[in-house]
């Protein structure tokens, strides 16, 4: 790492000597002193950061080590098998320590040597620059603390965020840090430098002969730059192919935008312009470009206060339950095949005359049907309609041709040309490759970014055509599967590492800026190109500036700042390109008997993620998996396959068998098995690997997202960990009134006092005198009808709050840490119930039962109205735990926080303004006082109050559908005291008087008149329903 | 009847609360000389039973070192349920240590004669388990290292203790209860260690005894106001027998989960602590009398009489049972209703609340028969059910209400680890290896009191209705 | 019967117990001294890499708390300078001088200076200087005539109780903004009276000043 260049300076990015984390030159390090430091450390004391540590001479260069893992400290990092063993090693110190406090050596205070004009210690700078989802730039906010980035928010100014952030983005700084990461250049295993790459790879590209001898892999390119950076290298070299290869990428969507227009395109849509949503399989708050965007439109036009409000109505059409889908007001469970049937179907019905003719799938009830094409045919122009990524062309031609019928198109839907550099039917084009390959025309094969080995189709056999290239280079985060068989493994940066850029979904532009140097090394993919080109001494801030500089006219300095402070190029949105429909020719596929049906993990996506320990313990959406995936299957399939939740299911198809823990999963389609992608790495790292079952083998180039599939039970069972048990309620459930829920109707019918927000009235029975509050009083709402159970609130708070994870056998125990969980409840009968996402954290009561319990008053009420926790006063009876009726705190059992006893680098990602909690301490939510505090002082030292919408909590910022709002219930302006007003307001357990703070607003559904027995209609029974 | 069949050595067995003609000698022979024997004429069941405690005391140890090191995460507790075994395991204990006041102090105020000869040991076994009960709280903290944060003393911070949780006044309760119970005992003793000092034949014994006799010289003086203490003590622990037990069960009754806020808690505590204490002065009496040939001053009539107030206090706590369905119902709270519910038939643990009816009902009913009271080994075994009885109890209550109280999506369970029962186990260990030094070095009889009851008798006999007493127990009488 | 014991053995019990009594009184006493003195380290000189007068170059060169300690006034951190405030001067003034090696050391070889931390507080323990400074807690208050020290100790035991003495009853403390960074000040002999119009122009919430939550997070 010696040979390490660092990025050029831009104004904005400080990697100045000083900054502990800046990597320079490796010096000699004397492990043994700092490991004495590290144990020296008294357990029983918590320490904000690092920075204490890192600004040590022998820590900043410890970090940078080419070999952390020989140190002992980071053997503590998460590896789940020795996780427990750890424990007991490090907290023979931790504990011990803190009984008798060994006489400390003085903490020693390092400032900078330079100092960098622009920082203030202590305070956090916030960058913008973009996180890609599959490609498409999604606009964040990234914090640093000297240099150290330790949370990244949604951009508000980013057209495809505005401020939100998806579950995995918020987690995304875990990963910077994760000490697996790929830390040295490679050439069979080997170390090199990058001198040596670039000169071997001049001799490989100079000794190419013609043809097609070069080829270049990578994943879905939107980044013009990097785009042109490609263009050129293949220019350069006649005959060189470029490849894409994207296990997730909705080919279905290119080729149904062929079918329909003839020619590439990309839709946008505008849910603020649509009263009815039609969704094909398309968990389009989740998936795909522009997900957080239109899950904010969406939420937007949904969200109902009162009876005046209006709101739209979402129709679901899926094959597993998806979060999207858990709003839905009508929503059917179907097999992939039928999903393309009621396409086709609804096409025909609503006048698309070039639809193929498809009769209405059995388990589709004529009347709701029907139902549905009068709801779209009364909606012309107010519609919009989407399908899936793993929807096949015909779904995806249809529904443009649906939109397009409906005279959506200019409205609620536009198109606009490709965002995608070069759009392609990846699978097609990793067949070919794969051909190639196996021909022997391939010698020089490079790979950027995309796991191939790991996640190609079982039947192309790519790892084995691979070997056959004769120099292959792979550049990654990781060391994967395709890497360790690669000729030439080169480390890549992290997104929040190097200078680059991309668009979002809409076309508009963002230019990544690092926050600090290669924090392992690594090289951007447009420095890798320019080792290809023979310019390996060029820095992709060089690149990116001098690409841009030739696009824009003008003051290019002022362009280049505005650019950067925004986070997005001003103008950059793609305009609207005509369209005009071409006549359909579609076949539909056929469906079976037993299907598997393939779908990206919520947190792991494609398995790039495996190695997050935050998101594999991230409890998926109403399963509350985690560290698993699982055959899903529904009641009724279950019972047909003799299997309940936690059997083996093996699964079997042309002779491939993988056996996977079976799910129950009600609202999941019959004789439909879904399974996650992403499980059962080999090469992700310590956490990752072995987690789950991979079940890539069973999937095919030519069908990739379901295909027929034989099941029987295995023997043994597998137990799998989720967060929430889940029980038959035995008839309690209705009678606890949990979930409130009604329709729109029936809330015009009694627009004061609608029935279903308070079935039964509670006198308030109170002894003890109230609390008054002079200053502020802090109050907090949560939107049922738009909450879709996303967890993007989950892994936000994880990542502000410093909230550890613990293990897949700590979660089977009951001992998971979240501060904030997402409930689900079901209602109706299993196989089509409605579904209910209820996030509950700490409600900070006014009367909270845990307060006179504590025998040390470490959890007290405060002067605005918190709840507080005060750690290092817990001695830990976890008699607060027991009283309190929401079970929202949360007990360290165990060592599960790194202290410096058992430090790695993971503990960069910690946040420096809240406590990291030992063990044997109670916590929970604070409503994020670090951030209140902060405000309160800003405001203080500027003599004004708090203004509204000036503290944000972290799961408030991180919520696509802001469905959270928080404020100060004193300051009558405030939204929140807005939202209270509201006649959906209610308390969760009210008939306690504990008077929480946070209040939820019943969840209000919107049924089409014409459907009976509409699920969102009849009020909710809450129940986590009987799979047991 | 196979029970009274198998009864023993008939011929010493009566009825009254001391065998007729015995005097201080014989009472000397029998309690002192044991104690005062050399170490090469211990009996061997005592080195056997010392060696099983120790090892016991031993897994006691290690389990707490595991637990300080590595956390109470050794443990099977979780979300929801954040109090288990060490929880259950310190009730239990806190049960047992109230049988032996209560009969000191209670039945002395009472002037209760029967009360003589199995105080002593009673006491001893009370100190003892509030040894082993008061360690739990301790031990079950996050941080065990800050347990004093509990007490309220000059501290830096500037800050009390939390005056108003259950778990400070736990703190008190205890902590008074355990000094009182020691000293009253310990001044009982007094007498009787200038005996042993008396009659010591070492210079070591007597300089030990000696100086734990604190000079006793018998002068008339020393007895007013050795009388004087010992009374003043009694009436200050009788209250202290009640106030623990309430004290403890406010814990729960304070709090809001559904099977804990009940008003009827405290009594019905109490209750059932003495219910546990007399199975557990029976299961040490009943091995004791039988070991060192206690008959005739541990008789019948004080078995009889234990098993009696034991048939009183279960019967107490079963009604207990049967008013917190009652409540259950009668409030229409669904919480509730759904706890009462789930405790006798829930899928996951209806099989506690029937053992424990089982051991605390069905099992005690034998009592109502003279025969199985007066039957030593009948009472022993009918003691272990109770015992196991009112631990499931406890289990029932603190486990069971725990695992499904408010929002159906925090339900859980709860699966103790091989370190609940070794703590558990362990515990067995320190409270044996405490009782078998006691035994063997202090008489477990209140030699001076026996020789009173024993001059009393001579003269008057054992008390007003002897006679007939013995008549109706001879069956020759029917009441 | 022999006795056992000497006749003087009860005389000795009573003076036991007499004695027993007084130890533990004075431990009463002596133990929170200790908790708030010794084992604070409170004057306890700490030796530094650099010899760093604070009265030389406060009293005698005059310069102000905030040309070293820049952030005071906006941050959580004081701020311990870079070694390039030190070079500013000490690249002309006093060049190669031997007690000054360390930091022309750090300067060339550009690594910084690790200074030995004097007040360490607990990390759970979040304080904000520019909290204090702006509602007119005077750096003397807490770190004593810092000015006149040669070499740097801590002032105040800075235990939570300590703490509290102000945050219970800032009017007791504060003084005028104007005044803060006055290392002579002294308090005027109506301090209460004219704390308590302070701690009203300041807009000093005491109410809130007492919650756990000002300093632990």
């Amino acid at each position: 790492m010696s040979d390490t260049t660092r990025p050029g300076h831009a104004p904005a990015v400080p990697t100045r000597a000083g900054d502990p984390l800046a990597p320079d030159g490796a010096r000699p390090v004397d492990l043994g002193r700092l490991r004495e430091r590290l144990s020296q450390q008294r357990g029983a004391a918590y320490w904000r950061s690092l920075d204490e540590l890192a600004e040590t001479v022998e820590f900043q260069e410890f970090l940078r080590k080419e070999f952390p893992r020989q140190a002992a400290p980071l053997e503590a990092s998460f590896d789940r098998r020795d996780f427990l063993k750890l424990l007991g090693a490090s907290l023979a110190l931790g504990g011990l320590g803190a009984c008798a406090r060994p006489p400390q050596p003085h903490e020693k205070i390092v400032p900078y040597v330079r100092a960098p004009e622009d920082t203030i210690p202590g305070r956090p700078e916030f960058y913008a620059t973009a996180a890609l989802d599959g490609g498409y730039a999604e606009g964040i906010l990234a914090e640093s603390h000297q240099g150290r980035p330790t949370r990244v928010e949604g951009n508000p100014d980013h057209p495809a965020s505005l401020g939100a952030a998806h579950a995995i983005t918020s987690a995304t700084v875990l990963s910077l840090y994760d000490p697996d990461r790929s830390q040295q250049l490679l050439q069979r295993g080997s170390p090199r430098s990058w001198t040596q790459f670039a000169a071997a790879m001049a001799d490989a590209l100079g000794a190419l002969t013609d043809g097609p001898r070069l080829r270049l892999l990578t994943e879905t390119v939107t980044s013009p730059t990097l785009a042109a950076e490609i263009r050129a290298l293949l220019a350069a070299h006649p005959g060189a192919a470029w490849h894409q290869w994207d296990p997730l990428h909705a080919d279905g969507a290119v080729a149904g935008l062929r079918a329909a227009f003839g020619e590439d395109l990309a839709p946008v849509y505008d849910l603020s312009r649509a009263d009815v949503v039609v969704s094909f399989g398309a968990d389009f708050t989740q998936v795909g470009p522009g997900r957080l965007r239109y899950a904010k439109d969406f939420a937007r036009r949904r969200r109902v206060r009162s009876a005046d409000d209006d709101m739209n109505r979402l129709w679901q059409i899926e094959s597993t339950p998806t979060p999207t889908g858990s709003l839905a007001d009508h929503r059917v469970a179907l097999a992939p095949a039928d999903v393309a049937a009621l396409a086709a179907w609804l096409a025909r019905e609503l006048g698309v005359a070039d639809a193929p003719a498809a009769a209405l799938p059995a388990r589709v009830e004529p009347s709701w049907a029907d139902a549905l094409a009068a709801d779209l045919r009364d909606h012309r122009g107010r519609s919009a309609l989407f399908a899936g990524a793993d929807q096949p062309a015909a779904v995806h031609a249809l529904v443009h041709a649906l939109n397009h019928e409906l005279g959506n198109v200019g409205h609620a839907v536009r198109y606009v040309a490709p965002v995608a550099a070069a759009p392609a039917l990846h699978h097609d084009g990793l067949r070919d490759l794969v051909a190639d390959l196996r021909a022997g025309a391939v010698e020089l094969l490079v790979i950027v970014g995309a796991n191939p080995a790991f996640t190609a189709p079982a039947d192309l056999g790519f790892a084995d055509a691979m070997a056959l290239a004769r120099t292959t280079v792979h550049a990654g985060e990781y060391l994967d599967e395709t890497g360790r068989d690669a000729t030439w493994h080169v480390p890549s940066t992290h997104a929040l590492e190097a200078w680059g850029d991309a668009r979002a979904f809409d076309g508009s532009v963002t230019i990544q800026q690092p926050l600090f140097a290669p924090f392992y090394g690594g090289k951007s993919d447009l420095e890798l190109l320019q080792a290809l080109l023979g310019r390996p001494e060029r820095s992709g801030y060089e690149v990116i500036r001098d690409a841009w500089r030739e696009r824009v006219s003008g003051d290019f300095e002022a362009f280049w700042r505005r650019s950067l402070h925004l986070g997005v190029v001003d103008g950059s949105a793609a305009p609207t390109r005509e369209v005009t429909r071409r006549p359909l020719d579609l076949t539909l596929p056929v469906g079976d008997d037993l299907v598997v049906h393939f779908h990206p993990d919520h947190a792991l996506a494609d398995g790039r993620h495996a190695n997050n320990g935050w998101l594999q313990e991230l409890p998926r959406p109403f399963s509350k998996l985690t560290w698993d995936n699982a055959a899903i299957v529904a009641p009724a399939t279950a019972e047909r396959l003799d299997v309940r939740s936690h059997d083996r299911l093996a699964l079997r198809a042309d002779g491939v068998e993988v056996i996977v823990p079976v799910w129950v999963q009600p609202g999941q389609a019959p004789d439909v098995i879904s399974v996650a992608l992403g499980f059962g790495r080999a090469a992700a790292g310590r956490v990752g690997d072995g987690v789950g079952t991979d079940v890539y083998p069973l999937r095919t180039a030519a069908q990739p997202w379901a295909r027929a599939v034989r099941a029987e039970r295995a023997r043994g069972r597998h137990r799998l960990a989720t967060t929430q048990i889940h029980h038959s309620l035995e008839g309690t459930g209705e009678r606890r009134h949990i979930v409130r829920a009604g329709t729109l109707a029936e809330l015009r019918q009694d627009p004061a006092h609608p029935k279903f927000v308070h079935p039964v009235t509670h006198p308030v029975s109170d002894i003890t005198p109230d609390w008054t509050y002079d200053s502020y009083a802090w109050g907090m709402v949560v939107d049922m009808t738009v909450c879709t159970g996303c967890n993007a609130c989950v892994t936000a708070c994880q990542s502000e709050n410093n909230v550890p994870i613990v293990g897949k056998e700590q979660v089977i125990i009951g001992r998971e840490m979240h501060w904030i969980r997402v409930d689900a409840y079901y209602r109706g009968d299993l196989d089509d119930p409605s579904f209910y996402n209820m996030p509950v954290a700490c409600q900070h009561c006014e009367k909270a039962p845990c307060e006179p319990v504590c025998p040390v008053a470490a959890t007290v009420h405060d002067a605005e109205g918190l709840n507080v926790m005060v750690y290092n006063r817990c001695v830990g009876t976890r008699y607060c735990a027991n009283n309190c009726p929401y079970k929202v705190r949360r007990f360290n059992y165990l060592q599960f926080a790194e202290l410096a006893v058992n430090a790695t680098e993971l503990s960069l990602a910690h946040n420096p303004d809240v406590t990291v909690r030992s063990r044997g301490v109670m916590e929970k939510c604070t409503y994020c006082v670090q951030r209140i505090s902060s405000a309160r002082i800003q405001a203080n030292n500027q003599g004004r109050r708090i203004r509204d919408g000036e503290v944000v909590t972290a799961c408030q910022s991180a919520c696509p559908s802001e469905a959270i709002v928080f404020g100060d219930l004193n300051d009558p302006a405030s939204a929140v005291v807005a939202a209270k007003a509201s006649v959906l307001d209610y308390k969760l357990l009210e008939e306690l008087n504990t008077v929480p703070r946070t209040s939820y607003l019943a969840r209000v559904g919107n049924p089409h008149p014409a459907v009976t027995g509409a699920s969102a209609a009849a009020p909710a029974e809450a129940g986590t329903e009987g799979v047991l | 009847m196979a029970v009274i069949a198998g009864a023993p050595r008939r011929g010493l067995e009566t009825n009254r609360v001391i065998a007729p003609g015995q005097t201080a000698g014989m009472i000397d022979d029998v309690v002192n000389t044991p104690v005062l024997v050399g170490p090469q004429r211990t009996p061997t069941w005592w080195w056997l039973l010392f060696a099983l405690s120790l090892s016991l005391l031993g897994l006691y140890l290690v389990s707490i070192v595991r637990l300080v090191t590595v956390g109470v995460g050794i443990f099977g507790n979780n979300q929801p349920v954040s109090w288990a075994m060490p929880i259950i395991n310190f009730v239990w204990w806190i049960g047992i240590g109230h049988a032996g006041t209560l009969i000191s102090a209670a039945l002395l105020l009472f002037r209760q004669p029967w009360r003589t000869s199995i105080n002593r040991f009673a006491e001893a076994m009370t100190i003892f388990a509030v040894v082993c009960a008061g360690l739990y709280p301790i031990l079950h903290l996050g941080r065990p290292w800050v347990f004093y944060w509990l007490m309220p003393y000059p501290n830096t911070f500037g800050m009390w203790p939390n005056f108003r949780s259950p778990l400070t006044w736990d703190m008190f309760a205890i902590s008074a209860y355990a000094s009182v119970s020691l000293l009253f005992w310990f001044i009982g003793l007094i007498p009787d260690l200038a005996t042993l000092r008396d009659s010591a034949k070492s210079r070591f014994q007597r300089l030990v005894y000696g100086a734990l006799a604190l000079g006793w010289n018998g002068s008339a003086k020393a007895w007013q106001r050795y009388m004087r203490a010992y009374l003043l003590l009694a009436a200050i622990s009788f209250p202290l027998v009640l106030s623990v037990h309430s004290t403890i069960a406010l814990d729960f009754a304070v709090s809001q989960v559904p099977g804990w806020n009940n008003t009827i808690m405290p009594p019905y505590f109490v209750a059932g602590a003495v219910f546990a204490g007399f199975a557990m002065v029976l299961l040490l009496a009943v091995p004791l009398r039988r070991a060192f040939g206690l008959e005739r001053l541990i008789t019948l009539r004080h078995l009889d009489n234990a098993a009696k107030l034991m048939l009183a206090t279960g019967l107490i706590v079963v009604y207990g049972y049967g008013v917190e369905l009652f409540y259950a119902w009668y409030s229409g709270v669904e919480f509730e209703v759904f706890m009462a519910y789930n405790r006798v038939l829930g899928a996951d643990h209806w099989w506690a609340f029937w053992a424990l009816i089982l051991c605390n009902f069905v099992a005690i009913q034998p009592l109502w028969f003279r025969r199985v009271r007066q039957s030593p080994w009948a009472l022993f075994v009918i003691s272990i059910f109770v015992s196991i009885g009112m631990w499931l109890e406890r289990f029932v209550i603190i486990v069971v209400s725990l695992t499904k109280d408010f929002l159906p999506s925090s339900w859980g369970n709860y699966v103790p680890t091989f370190w609940d029962w070794a703590l558990y186990l362990g515990s067995f260990g320190l409270f044996g290896t405490l009782f078998l030094i006691f035994i063997r070095l202090l008489p477990s009889i209140a030699t001076t009191e026996m020789k009173e009851l024993a001059h009393h008798d001579a003269h008057h006999g054992s008390d007003a209705y002897e006679t007939i007493r013995e008549a109706y127990y001879r069956g020759e009488v029917r009441a | 019967m022999p006795q056992i014991f000497p006749p003087n053995a009860n005389a000795f019990v009573r003076w036991a117990l007499v004695g027993g009594g007084l130890f533990v009184g004075l431990l009463i006493v002596a133990l929170p001294i200790y908790a708030r003195t010794v084992n604070n380290a409170v004057r306890v000189p700490v030796a530094q890499p650099v010899a760093f007068p604070h009265n030389l170059h406060v009293e005698a060169l005059g310069i102000d708390c905030r040309y070293c300690h820049t952030s005071v006034e906006v941050a959580a951190s004081a701020n311990v300078p870079p070694t390039q405030t030190c070079m500013t001067c000490h690249s002309q003034v006093r060049v190669g001088d031997p007690q000054l090696a360390a930091v022309a050391a750090s300067w060339e070889s550009d690594r910084p200076l690790a200074w030995n931390r004097v007040h360490d507080l607990g990390a759970y323990v979040y304080f904000d200087h520019s909290a204090h400074v702006n509602n007119g807690v005077g750096c003397s208050t807490c770190h004593g005539r810092i000015d006149q020290m040669t070499g740097i100790w801590k002032n105040e035991p800075m235990t939570m109780g300590w703490c509290l003495e102000c945050h219970r009853a800032p009017e007791r403390f504060v003084r005028p903004r104007s005044e803060v960074f006055n290392m002579a000040y002294v308090p005027p002999a109506d301090q209460l009276t004219l704390g308590a119009e302070l701690v009203a122009a300041y807009h000093i919430d005491a109410n809130h000043l007492v919650q756990c939550s000002v300093c632990h997070r």
